[in-house]
């Protein structure tokens, strides 16, 4: 049997997080072809037939799928499963939209953010916010599986597979896309960056995170928020690390003005070296930091960013 | 118009839960439960759209032991006009919950219907999405923001690079995400008044749904600690070990 792999893409781009599900379907051992499903998308198939262990890639691009909507997108991939035993997709907001609607219409349970492979059929996932690893075995003859991203490397691009054109299936026409408002910043996205400098309710204002922006220029680093400073509206959500927002394991994240709450925590302690700036040493994130600095943000930051300039 | 809102009583989002190496179980002995922070907020939104009068009735639902009635009442208690209550030993998995839900659907044609984008204790966020599959009806997730207009129903979603607007044929089905609105407290005469609202009960067996699950929980354990606590005096003290000891710049 196979494993079908949903791509995360912009009708432009193939984004890493499917090299990193790639990976985890590897795992698993069956043939894996890659799905990509889009409007005017063949420049991310052809990046996907690059991808290491791919044995297929196949193509279906309609308007209709241009915005990735739940109901075509996963009436299509019910059409297809009478193929594989797997579905996996990274667990992007696309995936986590998606998968279990075509987990229920064929009748199985869907494991979500998987961060290690037993076996074919068993695989363990954080709970309660990664404060505990449940090891979870489907007794159903499909699996479908979104990938935590933070947990596997990004396969390799060292392939040259063939790439299949299927037909769409039809448009439902449940919903319709109005607009999207995507912040397409210039730095490295929050996923997939090496270094992330992340504010929080310390930062007070949503221009004081230009501070971190300086930061994150010298280091070639994404910026990252918690929630609070996200509700607060210093910057918009897409910003937001943590169990609800996005999950991330840099080489290395700087904590400015965050408490570390669990929530938060959830969302970045997997990250290879911490460092937190707060002015309460009480703080629980600096239980989690492997260099906690006990100072007002206000003088640390100018400060560091002078320091930086210096180790070039 | 009629909103359902699932609603899940699971441990307090405050709580630190610690895991019971012996039963390689969670330890829920004297723990503090709550409604679901997303649930408290799709509860928030029901009540806010019958008080613009878009929405003739509310119904809060939860599925689990009997303590799931307190949740209910606590929704009742914010607002909702009354509650259902489908008694199983514990929170069945999310596939099992969706059909659940979907009987109920049927029963009451509901026409919107709204759940929380995760429980925090699995973390699953599978059930909404889920039930607009049972349903074959449209889905909206991670809402920041529900509007009506004519027949449709128009939501922002809060996805991975920002912000997407997408307008629903009903039924539908909607999960919010935490910026959707600030949850009301319960006043005390509400507390009172929701004592007299009605909760219906049901059993799985009353809307033929198997329960049998299809996931096996083989073991919980605890993830792998975190070695912190370490500390700098310094900016300069820093950026020296970050360079040298940790050679991450
Ligand atoms: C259902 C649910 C989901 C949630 N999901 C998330 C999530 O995904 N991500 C997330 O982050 N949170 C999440 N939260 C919220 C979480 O519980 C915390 O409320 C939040 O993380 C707190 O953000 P904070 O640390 O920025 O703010 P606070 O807890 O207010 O901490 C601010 C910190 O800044 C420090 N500080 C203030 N001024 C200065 C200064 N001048 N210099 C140095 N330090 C200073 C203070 O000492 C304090 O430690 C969630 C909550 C719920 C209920
Ligand atoms: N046992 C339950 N009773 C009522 N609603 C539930 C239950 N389990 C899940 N839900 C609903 O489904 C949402 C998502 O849950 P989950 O898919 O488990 O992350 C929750 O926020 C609730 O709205």
């Amino acid at each position: 049997m196979a494993t079908l792999i949903l791509a995360e893409h912009d009708n432009i781009k193939l984004k890493e997080s499917t090299n990193k599900a790639v990976t985890a379907a590897n795992l698993i051992g069956d043939t894996i072809d890659i799905l990509v499903v889009g409007n005017d998308c063949m420049s991310v198939a052809t990046q996907a037939s690059k991808v290491t262990h791919a044995s297929k890639v196949i193509i279906v691009e309609e308007s209709y799928y241009q915005n990735m909507l739940a109901e075509p997108v996963s009436d299509l991939i019910v059409s297809l499963m009478k193929d594989y035993k797997t579905l996996m997709s990274p667990a992007t907001t696309n995936g986590k939209n998606i998968l279990p609607r075509v987990a229920a219409t064929l009748d199985v349970s869907q494991i979500s953010e998987i961060t290690a492979v037993i076996d074919k059929n068993t695989f363990e996932r954080p709970i309660y916010a990664g404060n505990a690893i449940a090891t979870i075995r489907t007794t159903t003859e499909k699996n479908v599986i979104t990938v935590r991203t933070t947990a596997f490397d990004a396969a390799t691009n060292e392939n040259n597979t063939e790439i299949e054109i299927l037909n769409a299936t039809a448009n439902p026409c449940l919903s319709e896309f109005i607009e999207e408002k995507i912040s397409g910043s210039e730095r490295p996205e929050l996923t997939s960056a090496k270094i992330i400098i992340s504010g929080g309710r310390g930062m007070q204002s949503g221009d004081n995170f230009s501070m971190l922006d300086k930061i994150a220029d010298k280091l070639g680093a994404a910026v990252g928020a918690s929630r609070a400073a996200v509700d607060a509206g210093f910057v918009p959500n897409e910003y937001q690390v943590g169990q609800t927002g996005k999950v991330v394991a840099p080489d290395l994240y700087i904590a400015v003005g965050i408490s570390g709450a669990i929530q938060h925590l959830a969302g970045m302690k997997d990250s290879k070296v911490i460092v937190a700036i707060n002015k309460d040493e009480e703080a629980p994130i600096f239980e989690v930091a492997d260099y906690g600095l006990v100072a007002d943000l206000f003088d640390a930051i100018p400060e560091l960013e002078d320091g930086l300039n210096n180790i070039k | 118009m009629k909103v359902l809102v699932p609603v899940k009583r699971v441990v307090d989002y405050n709580v630190k839960i610690k895991v019971d190496s012996q039963s390689q179980d969670i330890d829920l002995t004297n723990i503090k439960m709550s409604m679901n922070p997303f649930d408290e907020i799709a509860v928030e939104e029901a009540i806010r759209l019958k008080e613009s009068g878009q929405v003739e009735e509310t119904i809060a639902l939860s599925i689990g032991p009997s303590q799931c009635q307190e949740t209910i009442r606590n929704a009742l208690a914010m607002g909702m006009d009354r509650g259902i209550h489908i008694e199983t030993e514990h929170s069945p998995e999310p596939l099992i919950v969706a059909k659940l839900i979907n009987e109920i659907v049927k029963k009451e044609e509901a026409d919107i219907i709204i759940l929380g984008k995760q429980a925090i204790d699995d973390d699953c966020s599978q059930t909404g999405q889920m039930l607009s599959a049972l349903m074959n009806c449209s889905l909206a997730t991670f809402a920041s923001k529900i509007t009506f207009e004519d027949d449709q129903v128009i939501v922002t979603r809060e996805i991975d690079g920002g912000l997407q607007t997408i307008k629903l044929q009903k039924p539908t089905v909607i999960t919010t995400d935490l910026r959707l609105n600030e949850p009301r407290y319960a006043s005390l005469p509400n507390i009172m008044r929701a004592k007299k609202k009605i909760i219906d009960k049901y059993l799985p067996d009353d809307l033929n749904i198997d329960m049998t699950p299809k996931l096996d929980v083989i073991k919980i354990e605890e993830p792998p600690k975190r070695q912190g606590g370490g500390k700098v005096e310094t900016i300069k003290e820093l950026v020296e070990k970050l360079k040298n000891e940790a050679g991450v710049i």
